[in-house]
């Protein structure tokens, strides 16, 4: 058998995600070695239209960048979206909270009206073409990178935990934050990161999106032990978790 | 005399998308153009409204390879804006974990991005056949540098232990001495690939273009700084400080580009590692003086191709001060401190060198401390002028060459001023036109 062909894309995000693959080192040569990579703009200069596997990376914002990733999904087998731009929007989304004609305004004053500076909503790639897999967080966990990619090689179904940041916390032995006031989303986002941000003292943002069913009753449950309001968290969930439509108003 | 066209769409092997437009017809150069069409990501548009202690987490996610640097300018002008004082520790910590981007980004350049043309090769991989020892040392120190700033920042890429007024966290000692261990064997490692360099040397353009050099300047006590100090240039005697920098940059909106372009005393500035190196040079410790030797770097250097020789001196040289530096803190002692700011009213900036140059971040805070306005000036934008004069007096001079000679210098020409696309939104395709 063909080895696969893996071609990596970016769209609009801060290209962290790539990084972590480099990051990988002489790891990216054993992890590769099953596959051929045929397209990685930020790494070779190297160029193909014809992959099995399309990694994407980065938020959909432009028309033109919906046709590319349209594009893209019809000439790969098997997409996988690599980042919280690409799983879920990310950082980006924030943008959606605002009139997209004061946002262009607020970065380029006058001249906001060229047309080359135009912007959509910004979407996450399921939003435009269907994702077989997601590699969560902003940026990528290398190690579970590495899993999924290796999983797919060996055609196994890679399993992507669905419970809470706080249970890998927990495990950690950490204090928990909220006891130092800190508004931390460890309750409701999905865990896979070995808690990072919590194990150095700093509150859990959000970058991998919720596990699929929340426990609200128990997030309820701890604003209110800790005397804050559900805009004390609305407040911190628009950073990750901003939707296609204004999810705070201020 | 024959027709030459270039049309680079997306520049490879930098961070972000960009063209080059070259058209030109019996010798006769018809366009010239270096285009930026990363899509915007509006940043400024989107902190509006969010609290001072979550803009850190905003505005590193600007760049993936400079979020630490992202991160302390934003931090700094937050301080600033609300008057918060940092310790002289947490203040020492923060360089450590400025320097450790400064070497990740600048080995990963010089090493996997601008080393395969020096050796004539696509892309590192191929590298790994043709100079594999060089490969294995470069991987070392981009490694090394990782896991230093995995240790201070709590990641390796978007850091978490950076909030106003200090850190969350801070390593132990037994780490700050374990990570100084492995900085001396990285001094080791950085002169290998000094002198593998130094082997293809020869390959790197020869092409200058006198232009105006913008850095910072620390002057209380006398540094090579990445972070502290105020904003001078190679036309400018003294310094202008960090609140006035939009005197500096001058920043305006052109129709090739979807990232704002900037100019002072002349059409164009150029920041970065040369910038540095021709404004500081003689504050660089003596491993990184040796190295600039080697090359022929000198303070005065117009050609910016010279600027991975510049980064790879920098290498040399944070990693060098940093060993010095944690002997210092350890010496005082590691102290436990608590951050505890609250909020005021304000507005100011925060200054840093980001590998690939000055960046300047200005916020306003209303009494809550949440974000009315903000204002980011990113050193690959104050570049993008810089590159299309470059092109404007190369191309005539190598318009003989043909067009694949004609590419790829240009492509070199851009890559070697590392730019940051994404950050200043991303780039790099050359066409030539047919």
């Amino acid at each position: 058998m063909a080895k696969p062909k893996i071609a990596i894309f970016d769209f609009a995000c801060c290209e962290g995600c790539q990084l972590q693959i480099v990051n990988l080192e002489e790891e990216i040569l054993d992890l590769l070695g099953g596959a051929d990579v045929v397209e990685w703009r930020e790494a070779m200069s190297e160029k193909s239209d014809e992959y099995d596997i399309a990694i994407i990376e980065g938020s959909i914002t432009r028309m033109e960048d919906e046709e590319r990733v349209k594009l893209i999904r019809s000439r790969a087998k098997v997409l996988i979206a690599l980042g919280a731009c690409a799983t879920m929007g990310g950082i980006n989304k924030l943008k959606n909270n605002f009139d997209l004609d004061d946002v262009k305004k607020c970065v380029y004053g006058k001249a906001a009206h060229k047309p080359h500076l135009h912007t959509g909503l910004t979407k996450g790639v399921d939003e435009v073409v269907d994702v077989d897999y997601y590699v969560h967080g902003c940026p990528i966990d290398r190690k579970e990178f590495t899993y999924i990619i290796r999983s797919l090689l060996m055609g196994k179904e890679p399993e992507i935990p669905d419970y809470p940041v706080c249970v890998e916390c927990k495990a950690q032995g950490n204090p928990c934050l909220w006891e130092s006031g800190q508004v931390c989303l460890g309750p409701i986002i999905r865990a896979g990161c070995g808690a990072r941000c919590p194990s150095n003292g700093f509150r859990c943002f959000g970058c991998r999106g919720y596990v699929d069913n929340p426990n609200v009753d128990a997030a309820r449950e701890v604003i209110e032990k800790y005397g804050l309001n559900v805009d004390d968290l609305k407040t911190k969930m628009v950073l990750f978790g901003s939707q296609q439509e204004p999810t705070i108003y201020e | 005399m024959s027709s030459v066209n270039v049309n680079v769409h997306h520049v490879t092997r930098v961070e972000g998308h960009g063209n080059i437009v070259v058209n030109a017809n019996d010798g006769k150069i018809e366009r010239v153009e270096w285009q930026v069409p990363e899509a915007p990501r509006f940043f400024e548009a989107m902190v509006r409204g969010r609290s001072y202690q979550d803009i850190q987490t905003i505005v590193s996610r600007i760049c993936g390879i400079c979020s630490i640097t992202h991160s302390l300018a934003s931090t700094k002008a937050i301080e600033n804006a609300m008057g918060i004082e940092v310790s002289e520790q947490a203040d020492a910590v923060r360089i450590l974990m400025h320097y450790s981007e400064q070497l990740q980004s600048h080995i990963l350049h010089v090493g996997y991005l601008a080393a395969p043309d020096f050796f004539g090769v696509p892309s590192v991989v191929p590298l790994v056949g043709v100079a594999p020892d060089a490969v294995k040392t470069i991987i070392r120190v981009h490694r090394l540098a990782n896991e230093w700033s995995d240790l201070i920042a709590g990641r390796t890429t978007h850091p978490v232990t950076l909030i106003p007024g200090g850190l969350t966290k801070i390593p132990t000692e037994k780490q700050f001495r374990e990570l100084q261990q492995r900085l001396k064997d990285g001094l080791v490692d950085l002169k290998t690939v000094a002198e593998v360099l130094l082997s293809v040397a020869e390959n790197i353009p020869n092409f200058t273009r006198e232009t105006e050099y913008v850095a910072l300047k620390q002057d209380n006590p006398p540094t090579y700084t990445f972070y502290h100090g105020e904003i001078t240039s190679t036309d400018h005697e003294g310094t202008v400080a960090i609140n006035d920098w939009k005197t500096v940059a001058n920043e305006y909106v052109s129709d090739q580009s979807t990232a704002k372009w900037t100019k002072w005393h002349r059409g164009s500035y150029a920041v970065g590692a040369l910038a540095r190196f021709n404004n500081n040079a003689e504050l660089l410790s003596p491993l990184a003086r040796d190295v600039a030797k080697m090359f022929s770097l000198e303070k005065g250097c117009c050609n910016p191709y010279m600027n991975n020789i510049a980064q790879l001196v920098e290498c040399v040289h944070v990693v060098e001060t940093s060993i010095g530096m944690i002997d210092e803190l350890l010496t005082k002692g590691l102290k436990d401190e608590k951050v505890r700011v609250s909020p005021k009213p304000g507005k100011a900036s925060g200054c840093v060198e980001a590998p690939r140059g000055i960046l300047f971040h200005e916020y306003e805070f209303d009494r809550k401390g949440n974000c009315v306005g903000a204002d980011i000036c990113i050193p690959t934008n104050q570049n993008h002028a810089s590159i299309q004069e470059d092109f404007e007096k190369m191309v005539p001079e190598i318009l003989d060459e043909g067009e694949d000679a004609v590419r790829h210098k240009l492509e070199m020409c851009v890559r070697s001023y590392d730019p940051c696309i994404s950050c200043s939104t991303h780039m790099l395709n050359v066409q030539f036109v047919k």
